[in-house]
């Protein structure tokens, strides 16, 4: 494990200036070792033995990875009324994806929290939720797009701003998708991890501002090989006027696929038949 | 749970659940009339300015309907980007149903129903194996009906642009809890939903095969459905 080590969090290391130590390419590679700064609270059942990678995700910022079958994400708010909005697609086969009404019938849910998952619209389980500090995550609350984005907060572009310029959750997801070949048509319904919105009788949404705090995480565990695509925009109902966004991290770490006795397969028989499902794709 | 006291702010621009409003449109005067089978798909243009009245003949059937632009087959209705800039998920008189970039493609203009439902999408060969057993793969389906409309019309959409679509007469309420509820039917027989679109459209219907549950009364029954040009 690396042991490379930096001041505080927000310090983080210069990419063109600092020279981390070559990984091993047999080892487990985890430089910079950002996770050593999260709070240990929120790393709660990781096995940071195994940790493949870990980042800080700027407020406002968008990536994308290729999450292989095994590997699990931890995701940690490092501030408060944090969001982040991701979207995934199967990496083997791009029309196969997460389908949000699908995965929410399937399991009588309008939020997420640890023992659902997150179905494509071939009825495989693409990641577990496995772990989780907070109880509600919004699959409902759609991205930030510009039109709103300008309406809430005014513009502020890249000519005055440079990189603090004002960025959408949209715009940030088609652009990591757009890495893969996948265009406007192909951007779903994303999940806003870290948000709430509930409903009310009269079926009309209530944002919860501040719903997390730092120190909050939630993890997926990859079923599928999966293209996952993330942006740390604010939430599209967030009623902050300021334009706010907060970052958060990420450790990436070799968990292993579902076991027979997992919590997800047993957490509902729909989740069972869903991780089958994903199951028969490796045997 | 860390947070189950955190406080709630509403959404402002709320809509009331249910707004019942008859239509003024004669059935006679309209340019196209017809029944659209149960279980069975189909796909029709319909032009800006005109209007589409689907009829639930015998009550409680759910018709699943997925709105294109037909100048750019890219934009297709959503149902997040609906339900985000209306703030809340039922659709009924005055819904604008919105596209990916959430432009207006159609207002709802009549609703003798009054609540239509946002979440719950199509059924779908394998989703049934998930929501209900795995040997249930060889019954008809909502995408079975969408791909068979799609592959023989051959315009270019394809099961990518199979996206989550309004279950018109379906009731599907959210709970405090965040749970979904698939509910009773609040239409019944002759009841109706009518739009007025923005934009010219495709119109894919599939009128719900399902069998697994009560979304259509254990029961599939057809749907008229009426085309009136803009008076």
């Amino acid at each position: 494990m690396s042991t490379t080590t930096f001041a505080t969090i927000t310090e983080s290391p210069d990419a063109l200036t600092t020279v981390l130590p070559d990984p091993k390419q047999t080892a487990a590679v985890d430089s910079p070792s950002f996770w050593h700064y999260f709070p240990a609270s929120s790393l709660t059942d990781v096995r940071t033995e195994h940790a493949m990678w870990s980042e800080v995700l700027p407020g406002g910022s968008h990536w994308s990875w290729r999450m292989p079958r095994g590997s699990a994400m931890r995701f940690v708010a490092l501030d408060s009324g944090a969001n982040l909005s991701l979207v995934m697609y199967s990496a083997m086969e791009k029309l196969e994806r997460y389908n949000m009404s699908d995965s929410l019938k399937a399991q009588h849910t309008a939020h997420y929290s640890k023992g659902h998952v997150l179905m494509s619209d071939m009825g495989r389980s693409m990641a577990s939720v496995t772990a989780d500090s907070l109880g509600w995550h919004d699959p409902l609350g759609a991205l930030l797009d510009n039109d709103l984005m300008a309406e809430k907060y005014g513009e502020k572009r890249y000519g005055e701003a440079r990189n603090a310029m004002h960025r959408s959750g949209k715009d940030g997801l088609l652009i990591e998708i757009g890495k893969y070949g996948l265009t406007r048509r192909d951007l779903i319904a994303p999940v806003n991890l870290f948000s709430k919105v509930s409903v009310d009788e009269q079926g009309r949404f209530a944002f919860a501002p501040d719903h997390s705090q730092a120190g909050d995480f939630v993890e997926l565990r990859f079923d599928m090989d999966v293209i996952l695509a993330v942006s740390s925009s604010p939430h599209a109902l967030d009623p902050n006027p300021l334009y706010a966004p907060k970052k958060i991290g990420l450790l990436a770490w070799r968990c292993g696929a579902a076991p027979a006795d997992d919590a997800c397969r047993t957490f509902r028989p729909e989740n069972a038949r869903a991780l089958h499902n994903t199951d028969m794709l490796y045997l | 749970m860390t947070n189950d006291i955190a406080p709630i702010t509403a959404v402002p621009h709320m809509p009331a659940a249910m707004r019942i409003k008859e239509s003024e449109l004669d059935p006679a005067k309209a340019v196209s009339d017809q029944r659209h089978a149960a279980g069975e798909p189909i796909l029709f243009g319909l032009s800006k300015g005109q209007t589409l009245r689907i009829v639930d003949l015998e009550g409680n059937q759910a018709a699943d309907v997925i709105f294109y632009n037909r100048d750019d087959l890219a934009e297709h209705y959503s149902a997040t980007d609906t339900i985000q800039r209306q703030g809340g998920i039922y659709l009924t008189t005055g819904s604008v149903l919105r596209s990916n970039d959430a432009r207006p493609m159609l207002t709802i203009v009549a609703d003798t129903c009054g609540r239509h439902d946002t979440l719950g999408g199509h059924c779908a060969a394998e989703s049934n194996t998930v929501r209900y057993a795995l040997q249930k793969k060889f019954m008809h389906s909502c995408r079975d009906n969408y791909l068979i409309a799609l592959q023989h019309a051959d315009i270019g959409l394809t099961k990518r642009d199979l996206v989550p679509n309004i279950n018109f007469f379906m009731n599907v309420p959210v709970t405090d809890s965040g749970d979904l509820k698939f509910d009773d039917g609040v239409s019944g027989p002759g009841k109706y939903v009518e739009m007025r679109a923005e934009m010219n459209l495709w119109v894919l219907i599939s009128n719900c095969p399902q069998l697994n549950n009560p979304c259509n009364d254990y029961n599939p029954t057809p749907t008229q459905l009426l085309v009136w040009d803009p008076t």
